[in-house]
């Protein structure tokens, strides 16, 4: 058994309004910082996870994203893993 | 009629909902808390607003998974009745047991005033007895409840009568200046294809008594018993 470390992307979708993410662009001509646009906001989640293999860590991690930490109908989900030595 | 009243983590309109079917509208009413694996013949199952699980990660993305939920999931399977208020309506579409999402609201901001709604549809058990001209005065309260569908299902669930309450002004125009959150098509409240699961995010349980001056919500609830209009 390998332990490896998922660093997961969550963002809201294209297509979908980002009401966070304009508040913060807007913030931004406050700033001096107007060239800064399209600002938008997600989550990075980190987890453990250990398994036989890394195709078998990404499996469960995909499965986690699905089920859970990603709602596939507003959001879209990318993730890496790396072995935890 | 013995209805179901779950409570999570963080529910906080469960004394509202529970007030009015058993006080108001004389009904038995269980209260199922979510570790619960029984839903005690309970023949019509409410999910309550708050903010179950502290809201994390996403509305109603935990509670989708207590252990109620599982039963709850299979009593709708089998055609058992079940409507989510707020909150509630957020874990039905998490559990993929109504279409759409919940997004934040593109006001930016928690929302709670009354708002208007007019019922589409009186095919559902919970808008049969509501005139559909009517614009009912039902607050609101929540900060995700900008209802999404994409295109194809916009569209299923408009072919299939769906629809239970759009955003109106008080004349009862559907109109953009009367959505409060940015809801595709003004949409309040969905029903699934079976229609027998009901969501919207409107309060009509903090409208339904007449120590509130405002029983517009009432006919929601007299419509699920079938009881003639006030």
């Amino acid at each position: 058994m390998t332990k490896f470390l998922a660093e997961i992307d969550v963002m809201p979708k294209k297509e979908i309004l980002d009401p966070q993410g304009k508040a913060v662009t807007g913030s931004m001509k406050n700033l001096g910082l107007s060239e800064i646009q399209n600002i938008r906001i997600g989550k990075h989640i980190t987890l453990e996870i250990e398994a036989d293999s890394e195709a078998a860590a990404t499996a469960k991690v995909d499965e986690a994203c699905k089920n859970l930490l990603a709602n596939l109908i507003m959001e879209s989900y990318s993730f890496k893993l790396e072995p935890l030595v | 009629m013995k209805f179901g009243v779950v409570i999570f983590p963080g529910s906080n309109c469960d004394e509202d909902i529970i007030h009015v079917l058993q006080n108001v509208m004389g009904q038995q009413v269980v209260r199922l808390w979510h570790k619960d694996h029984d839903l005690q013949d309970a023949e019509f199952i409410v999910l309550p607003g708050g903010f179950s699980f502290g809201d994390y990660l996403r509305s109603g993305a935990i509670a989708r998974f207590s252990p109620i939920m599982q039963e709850v999931i299979q009593f709708a399977a089998k055609g058992g009745n079940v409507l989510g208020i707020c909150n509630g309506f957020q874990i039905l579409t998490e559990a993929g047991l109504l279409p759409g999402a919940l997004l934040h609201n593109n006001t930016r901001r928690f929302i709670c005033r009354n708002i208007h709604m007019k019922a589409q549809t009186t095919n559902s058990l919970v808008t049969r007895q509501i005139d559909p001209q009517r614009a009912l005065k039902i607050p609101v309260a929540h900060g995700e409840g900008n209802y999404f569908a994409d295109a194809d299902v916009l569209k299923a669930i408009n072919d299939n009568d769906q629809v239970l309450f759009r955003y109106c002004d008080a004349a009862g125009n559907v109109v953009d200046d009367a959505n409060p959150n940015g809801s595709i098509e003004n949409i309040a409240g969905v029903t699934n294809q079976a229609r027998n699961v009901f969501g919207f995010m409107p309060h009509p349980e903090r409208a339904a008594d007449a120590l509130l001056a405002n029983q517009d919500g009432l006919a929601i609830f007299e419509s699920i018993l079938a009881l003639a209009n006030a």
